[in-house]
C-alpha cells in the first residue's frame, strides 16, 4: 500500500499520467465533435496512424515540427472529409465507413511508408518536441515537473480542451452543432444548413484525431513504427462515452485512463515478478469497456447519433 | 436541378453487378499507388494474375487463403445481418486456435473420428463465448458491442501471448512464443497432394450452404432478419429479441473460432500470434461485398484472396509493398458501400425551367 | 413582373401578372396581398402530391388550408417555406415596403428572410438546448465569437408580454410539456419578425381548451398585421376560426369559400368529393369481462410514460375509448396491453385469466389482438416481404413452420388471401411491406390482427395518417370486431373519433384514468387538461373497480 501511496505522491507519476494522456485527449475530443453533430467516426483508429505517420514523415521531410502537426492535421482532415461525404450526404452507414475508413487510411499510410522506405531495418529517428522549459514555472516544485516541463503539444491538447468547450457551449457555432445531433430538422428549419454543420464538424474532428496520432511519433517517440496506435482510437470512442460527450469530463477521463496506465507500467516494476505482465497490458481496454459498461445505460446520447438526414424528407 | 429519390426495387442484376463493379474499381484504384511506387503497371497486375491462376499450385495457395475469408465473412454476414456488429472476429479467431492446440497438442490422445470433431467443437465453443460475452454486455447493459468486440480483440492478443508464453508454449520451440504442434490425429487432411489447400475449405463451403438455408427457410433466420431490419417490430410480434440476438452471436463467434480451428489444424499445425494477418477485419470487407449473403461471402472470399495471394506475389517479384492488397481490400470496401447508395437511391434531373420561368 | 401591393379586385386583367388567379369568392377591397403561391407542383416517385396549385393569401386574414390526410397540405406549406424545392411553380412574397418580391425556393432560410415562418406539426426543436437557444438559432452569425443573449431575450420577453405566448426560457426543450414546446415554435417564428405564419395542424396534440387559447393567440396576433395560414383536417376548427378556407384533394386544390359562407357539409363534400360514409353502429349489450386492470401501475422514464394504480373493466361487445393528450401515460398502456411493458404493480387479467409475465408473447397467446400507435416503426418489418409480415406473430404455429422450417407455400397462400379478403393493395405479397401506402399497410395490421378472432384488441391511433375512406374502413372493421364479441381498447388523441366510436369513455390524464361519465365535449376536455373531476361520478362506478 505504501508503494502505492509513494507513486500517488510523486511528481513523475503525474508527469507520465499527462504526457499519456495526451493523444487520448486529442482522441477524445475529436470523436466527441463528431458524436455531437450525430456522426459516429470509427475511422478514428486509421486516422491515428495516418496523423502519426504524415506528421512524422513532414519533420523527416524537413517541414519543421509544426510544420508536421499542420500536416498530419490537414491529412485527418481529408480522411475525415471522406467519411463526412459517405455518412452525411449520402447517409451511408457509419459503421462500415467508419471501419473501411480505418483499413483505408492504415493501408494507405502503412504503403506510403513502406514505398518511402523501402529497407530500412530500424525506423528512423526525427527531433521530436522538447519538454518546454519555462524560468521560474518549470522550478515549481511538483508543478514545475508535472506541467510546465511538457511538451507545447500536451499544452495544445489542454488548449483544445478549452477551445472546444468554449465553442460548443459559448458561440453561435456551437449551439448550432449540439442542435444539429440533437434533431437536424430544429436546424434545417432555422435556415442553417445540417450538411455543412455535420460535414465541418467531423472534418474538424478527424483532425483533432490525426493530431492525436501525431503526438506518438513527434512527441512521446520520435520515429514511426507499424502497429504503434494499438487500439488508441477504438479506447477513445469508449472514452467520449464514458465522458457523456463533454470536453471537461473527457479531460478527466483521458486524465484518469493516463494515471491509470502510468501506475501499472510502476506497479509492474514492483510486482512483476508475481503477476504476468499481460495483466498491466490487457489493463486498459479491460478498463475501457468496464468504463462503457458503468456509463452506457445513464450515457447521455445525442439524439440523431447514427441516424442520416435527408434535406427534402421531413 | 439534381434531385435524389429512392428506387422503389433495385433489379436483381443491380445487386450482382455492384459488388463486381466494386471490386473492379478498387483494383484499377490500385494503379495509382503502383504508379506511385514507381512500378511498371501492366506488369504489375500480370504478375497479380499470374500469383493466381499460373500455376495449379497458385490457384490452390488461393483457396487456401479463402478458407479462413468464408468463415469470418460468414461471421460478419450473419451478425450482421441482425445487426449486431461483430467486428471481433479476429480475437474469436485466436479463441478458436486457442482451444484447438489446448485440447489437441498432446492434452488428449484419441483416434482422429474423436479427436477431430472434439477440436472443432470446442474452437467453435470458445470462439461462441468470445461473441456471448459483448453480446451480453449489450443486452444487459446497453454497451455498444462495436467497441467492446474490438477492444476485445486486444485483450484476446494479448491473452494468446501469455498463452503462448506461458501455458501453451511448446517445451521443444527453442524458446519461441509457439504452442506444441496439433497431433497427427487431430489434423485436417489435405486435399490434395503437395498442396496445401485442405479439407477445411470443405467444412466452409458447407457451413455456407447451411447459413444460406436457415437464413432463409427457418424460423431461426425469419426471427434473425426481422430483428435486424426492425427491432421494435420484431418485439412488438413476439419475437425474443434478445434471445434471438445471442443465438446469433453464437453462431457468429463459432464461425470465427472455426477460421481459427482450421488454420491451426488444417494450415499451420501449431499456434503462433501472427497466425491470422488480419483475417478477422477482412472477413468485413467479404461481408459486405457479398451484400451478407452467405453463398455471396464465398465468391466474395475467392475474390479477396486472390487479392491477397495476386499482391503477395507481384510486390516479392517487383518489391512493391505487400501492404498494396490490404490498400486493394478496404478500397473495395468503399466502392461498394458507395454503391449499395446507388443501390437504393437514383439520381434524376428535375424541372429547373419550370422553377425559372416565374422568376422573369 | 412585380406585383402592385394594393390592387382592386376589379381591376383590368392586364395589369394582373399572367400567373396570378383572380378570387371570385372573397371580395373585400381592403385586402392587401401578402402571399402569392402560383402553379406549384410537386412529385414523389410516381406520386403526385401537388398539382399546379395557386393560392393567394391575404394581410391580417386567417386562412384555413383543409384536406384529408395525404391531400397535400404539408407538401404545399413545405414547399412555401423551402424544405422541399416544387418541380414547377412561383411564389411571390409581399416584402416591407409592400411590395411582391419573388421568393428563392428550396430555402428555409430564404423563406425566413421574407418573412415566413412555420410551425412544424412534428415539432423542429432541439430536445437538449433551452428555449431560449432554439428560438435564436439559426438568427446569430455563424462565425461570432460571442452571443449576445441579452438583447434576445429582451425581444422574446416583449414578444411573450405582447402576444400572451409564455414559456420558460432557460429550459430544455425536452423537459417542456407539449402545449409549450409549440409556443416555443411559434416563438421562434415571431422572433424572426414573420408577417406570414404557417401552422401544420396546431391542435392536434392540444386539449379543446388550449386549441381555443391557441386561436385567441392567433387573432390578437393578426390584429397586428400577422398574415395566418393554418392546415387542418379538423372541419369544427376550421368554421370557428378562418377567414378563408382553401379546399386540397389528392394534390388539386378543389376550392375556395369565405368561412361566412361555409357549413360543415358543404366544406365536407369538397374535401372528401362525396358525402362521408357513415359508419353503422348497433346497439349492443355488453359480455362478460375480456381486461381487467386492478391498480395497475406502470414507473416509466418520466410521467409521461407512467401509470399510477390504473383500473378498469372492459367487457366483451365493448369499445372503451381512452380519451387524453398525447403523452398522459398512453404509451404505458398501450406498451401494457401490447406486452412490451411490464407494470410494476397490479394484476391484469384477459378473458378472465391473470397474466403472470407480461411480455408480447403471451399477450398474443392470450388472444390479444394489437395496432399499433406508430404502424411504420412498430407494425412491420420494411424490408420484409408482406406475407412475412402477415405471419411474423406466429411463426411457431402449424400454418405456418414445422420443425422450424418455414412453409413458404403455405405463408404466400396465407398472404394472397388475406389480401382478398382485406383489400390490402400494392405491388404483391412477395414484394417489401415497406412499398405499400400508409393505409395499406394498416390493412395488412388489420387482417394479421383480426384473422386471429382475437378477444381482446389494442387499437391505438389507428386513423392516424389515413384518407377518410382508409379511416372508415379501419371504423368499420373495429365495429365489426365489437359484433363479434370482442372488447376494444381505442386510444387515440381524436375526441371526435372516440365519441363517434367508443362506448364508453375514460380519460387519461398525468398517467390517471377516469371513467368520464359523460360524453359532453367541453367536460372531458377540461378532464383531459386536469382541471375537472368526472362528471357525475356515481355513474363511473359501472366501469370501474
Amino acid at each position: 500500500m505504501l508503494d502505492i501511496l509513494n507513486i500517488l505522491l510523486s511528481d513523475s507519476f503525474w508527469a507520465a499520467s499527462l504526457r499519456i494522456a495526451t493523444p487520448l485527449i486529442f482522441g477524445v475530443l475529436g470523436a466527441l465533435l463528431c458524436e455531437k453533430s450525430g456522426v459516429l467516426n470509427l475511422g478514428i483508429e486509421g486516422i491515428f496512424v495516418t496523423g502519426a505517420m504524415v506528421g512524422w514523415m513532414a519533420v523527416w521531410l524537413g517541414l519543421g515540427l509544426w510544420g508536421g502537426v499542420l500536416a498530419a492535421a490537414v491529412a485527418g482532415a481529408a480522411f475525415g472529409l471522406l467519411h463526412a461525404i459517405l455518412t452525411v450526404p449520402l447517409g451511408l452507414s457509419q459503421h462500415v465507413s467508419g471501419l473501411g475508413v480505418t483499413m483505408f487510411a492504415t493501408s494507405l499510410s502503412y504503403f506510403t511508408y513502406r514505398t518511402a522506405l523501402p529497407a530500412v531495418s530500424s525506423p528512423p529517428k526525427i527531433e521530436p518536441f522538447r519538454a518546454l522549459d519555462i524560468p521560474v514555472l518549470s522550478d515549481l516544485p511538483f508543478l514545475g515537473p508535472v506541467l510546465f516541463q511538457q511538451t507545447a503539444f500536451t499544452w495544445l491538447a489542454l488548449l483544445m480542451v478549452l477551445l472546444v468547450w468554449y465553442v460548443l457551449n459559448r458561440t453561435p457555432l456551437g449551439v448550432a452543432l449540439q442542435a444539429v445531433g440533437d434533431n437536424p430538422d430544429s436546424v434545417d428549419a432555422q435556415g442553417l444548413s445540417v450538411y455543412g454543420l455535420r460535414i465541418g464538424a467531423v472534418v474538424a474532428g478527424s483532425a483533432l484525431m490525426a493530431l492525436g496520432g501525431a503526438f506518438l511519433t513527434m512527441s512521446a517517440f520520435d520515429s514511426f513504427f507499424f502497429g504503434m496506435v494499438n487500439g488508441r482510437g477504438w479506447i477513445c470512442i469508449a472514452l467520449v462515452i464514458f465522458a457523456s460527450w463533454r470536453p471537461g469530463k473527457a479531460l478527466f477521463g483521458a486524465l484518469l485512463f493516463g494515471a491509470f496506465d502510468a501506475l501499472q507500467v510502476r506497479l509492474q516494476t514492483e510486482v512483476g515478478a508475481v503477476v504476468p505482465s499481460q495483466v498491466f497490458l490487457a489493463g486498459p481496454y479491460v478498463l475501457s469497456i468496464v468504463a462503457l459498461v458503468i456509463a452506457a445505460r445513464r450515457a447521455d446520447y445525442p439524439r440523431a447519433l447514427l441516424t442520416p438526414w435527408f434535406k427534402g424528407q421531413r | 436541378m439534381i434531385r435524389i429519390e429512392p428506387r422503389p426495387a433495385t433489379s436483381t442484376a443491380f445487386k450482382l453487378g455492384l459488388p463486381i463493379l466494386s471490386a473492379v474499381i478498387a483494383i484499377l484504384g490500385a494503379a495509382i499507388p503502383l504508379a506511385f511506387a514507381g512500378a511498371d503497371i501492366l506488369t504489375a497486375y500480370g504478375e497479380m494474375v499470374k500469383g493466381v491462376f499460373g500455376s495449379l499450385f497458385a490457384f490452390s495457395e488461393m483457396l487456401t487463403r479463402a478458407t479462413p475469408l468464408i468463415f469470418t465473412g460468414l461471421a460478419a454476414a450473419l451478425a450482421f445481418r441482425a445487426r449486431l456488429w461483430n467486428i471481433g472476429a479476429e480475437g474469436q479467431l485466436y479463441l478458436g486456435a486457442m482451444a484447438a492446440v489446448a485440447i489437441g497438442a498432446g492434452a488428449i490422445e484419441a483416434p482422429g473420428y474423436i479427436l477431430l470433431p472434439l477440436i472443432i467443437m470446442l474452437g467453435c465453443a470458445a470462439g461462441a463465448a468470445g461473441m456471448v460475452v459483448p453480446t451480453m454486455l449489450k443486452t444487459r447493459f446497453g454497451a455498444d458491442e462495436v467497441v467492446t468486440t474490438l477492444l476485445l480483440n486486444f485483450i484476446i492478443l494479448i491473452f494468446l501471448q501469455y498463452m503462448l508464453e506461458g501455458p501453451l508454449k511448446d517445451p521443444y520451440g527453442l524458446g519461441w512464443p509457439q504452442s506444441a504442434p496439433i497431433l497427427d490425429e487431430g489434423v485436417l487432411p489435405t486435399l490434395m497432394a503437395r498442396m496445401r489447400v485442405h479439407s477445411g475449405l470443405i467444412i466452409a463451403l458447407v457451413a455456407a450452404a447451411v447459413a444460406q438455408v436457415m437464413l432463409s427457410h427457418s424460423v431461426w433466420g425469419f426471427k434473425l432478419r426481422a430483428v435486424g431490419e426492425n427491432a421494435p417490430a420484431a418485439r412488438h410480434a413476439g419475437i425474443g429479441v434478445n434471445r434471438s440476438l445471442l443465438s446469433v452471436a453464437i453462431v457468429s463467434g463459432g464461425l470465427a473460432g472455426l477460421a481459427g480451428v482450421s488454420e491451426v489444424a488444417g494450415l499451420k499445425g501449431y499456434l503462433t500470434a501472427d497466425l491470422s494477418p488480419g483475417f478477422g477485419y477482412t472477413g468485413i470487407v467479404v461481408a459486405m461485398l457479398a451484400g451478407l449473403s452467405p453463398m455471396g461471402v464465398v465468391v466474395a472470399a475467392l475474390f479477396i484472396a486472390s487479392v491477397f495471394v495476386g499482391a503477395d506475389s507481384m510486390s516479392r517479384s517487383m518489391g512493391v509493398s505487400s501492404y498494396l492488397a490490404d490498400l486493394i481490400v478496404s478500397m473495395s470496401l468503399l466502392c461498394v458501400l458507395v454503391g449499395g447508395f446507388f443501390a437504393r437511391f437514383r439520381i434524376t434531373r428535375t424541372g429547373s425551367s419550370a422553377s425559372k420561368t416565374g422568376e422573369a | 413582373m412585380p406585383c402592385r401591393p394594393v390592387r382592386p379586385p376589379d381591376a383590368p386583367a392586364f395589369l394582373l401578372s399572367s400567373k396570378m388567379t383572380v378570387d371570385l369568392t372573397v371580395t373585400q377591397t381592403t385586402q392587401t396581398k401578402v402571399l402569392s403561391l402560383s402553379g406549384l407542383s410537386k412529385r414523389f416517385g410516381s406520386v403526385i402530391a401537388n398539382d399546379v396549385i395557386d393560392l393567394d393569401l391575404h394581410q391580417g386574414e386567417v386562412l384555413a388550408l383543409l384536406g384529408e390526410n395525404g391531400a397535400g397540405k404539408t407538401t404545399l406549406m413545405n414547399m412555401l417555406f423551402g424544405h422541399y424545392l416544387p418541380d414547377a411553380g412561383t411564389v411571390e412574397v409581399a416584402d416591407e415596403g409592400g411590395q411582391m418580391q419573388a421568393l428563392s425556393l428550396g430555402h428555409p432560410q430564404a423563406a425566413l428572410a421574407a418573412g415566413i415562418g412555420m410551425v412544424h406539426q412534428h415539432f423542429a426543436l432541439a430536445e437538449n438546448l433551452s428555449a431560449l437557444n432554439n428560438i435564436v438559432l439559426g438568427s446569430e452569425r455563424l462565425g461570432r465569437w460571442r452571443r449576445d443573449l441579452r438583447a434576445a431575450r429582451a425581444k422574446i420577453e416583449q414578444i411573450m408580454q405582447r402576444t400572451g405566448l409564455v414559456v420558460t426560457l432557460d429550459t430544455p426543450v425536452g423537459r417542456l410539456s407539449v402545449g409549450e414546446r409549440q409556443r416555443v415554435e411559434i416563438l421562434k417564428a415571431l422572433y424572426r419578425d414573420v408577417r406570414i405564419l404557417v401552422l401544420d395542424e396546431p391542435t392536434a396534440v392540444l386539449t379543446p381548451q388550449e386549441a381555443d387559447t391557441l386561436f385567441d393567440n392567433i387573432g390578437a396576433m393578426t390584429r397586428e398585421g400577422l398574415s395566418v395560414i393554418f392546415i387542418s383536417h379538423k372541419l369544427r376548427e376550421v368554421l370557428a376560426f378562418s377567414q378563408r378556407i382553401a379546399v386540397l384533394r389528392h394534390g388539386k386544390k378543389v376550392g375556395e369559400i369565405a368561412t361566412a359562407d361555409a357549413d360543415e357539409r358543404i366544406i365536407a363534400r369538397m374535401m372528401v368529393g362525396a358525402d362521408t360514409p357513415e359508419t353503422p353502429r348497433t346497439d349492443m349489450t355488453a359480455g362478460a369481462p375480456v381486461l381487467e386492470l386492478e391498480g395497475v401501475s406502470v414507473t416509466g422514464r418520466s410521467k409521461r410514460d407512467s401509470l399510477v394504480g390504473a383500473s378498469l373493466t372492459l367487457n366483451a361487445h365493448e369499445i372503451l375509448g381512452i380519451a387524453g393528450v398525447s403523452g398522459n401515460g398512453q404509451s404505458a398502456l398501450a406498451g401494457l396491453i401490447s406486452g412490451l411493458t411490464k407494470p410494476s404493480a397490479g394484476t391484469i387479467r384477459i378473458g378472465g385469466a391473470d397474466i403472470a409475465t407480461v411480455t408480447p408473447a403471451n399477450m398474443i397467446k392470450a388472444g390479444v389482438g394489437r395496432i399499433p400507435e406508430d404502424r411504420h416503426h412498430d407494425g412491420i418489418v420494411g424490408a420484409m416481404s408482406v406475407a412475412e409480415n402477415m405471419v411474423i406473430e406466429r411463426l411457431n404455429s402449424a400454418e405456418v413452420s414445422r420443425a422450424g422450417f418455414l412453409k413458404k407455400d403455405a405463408i404466400k397462400a396465407n398472404a394472397e388471401t388475406l389480401s382478398r379478403n382485406y383489400d390490402v393493395r400494392g405491388p404483391g405479397v412477395d414484394a417489401r411491406a415497406r412499398l405499400l401506402s400508409g393505409g395499406n399497410i394498416q390493412k395488412l395490421i388489420l387482417a394479421r390482427v383480426f384473422e386471429q378472432t382475437p378477444q381482446l384488441i389494442l387499437a391505438n391511433q389507428p386513423t392516424r395518417g389515413l384518407d377518410m375512406l382508409a379511416a372508415s374502413e379501419v371504423a368499420r372493421r373495429l365495429l365489426e370486431a365489437r359484433e363479434t364479441g370482442a372488447g376494444i381498447v381505442l386510444i387515440s388523441e381524436d375526441l371526435d373519433e372516440i365519441l363517434s366510436l367508443a362506448d364508453r369513455v375514460v380519460v387519461i390524464h398525468d398517467g390517471e384514468m377516469v371513467e368520464a361519465g359523460t360524453r359532453d365535449r367541453e367536460v372531458i376536455g377540461l378532464m383531459m387538461a386536469g382541471e375537472a373531476t368526472p362528471h357525475e361520478p356515481q355513474q363511473s362506478g359501472a366501469g370501474t373497480k
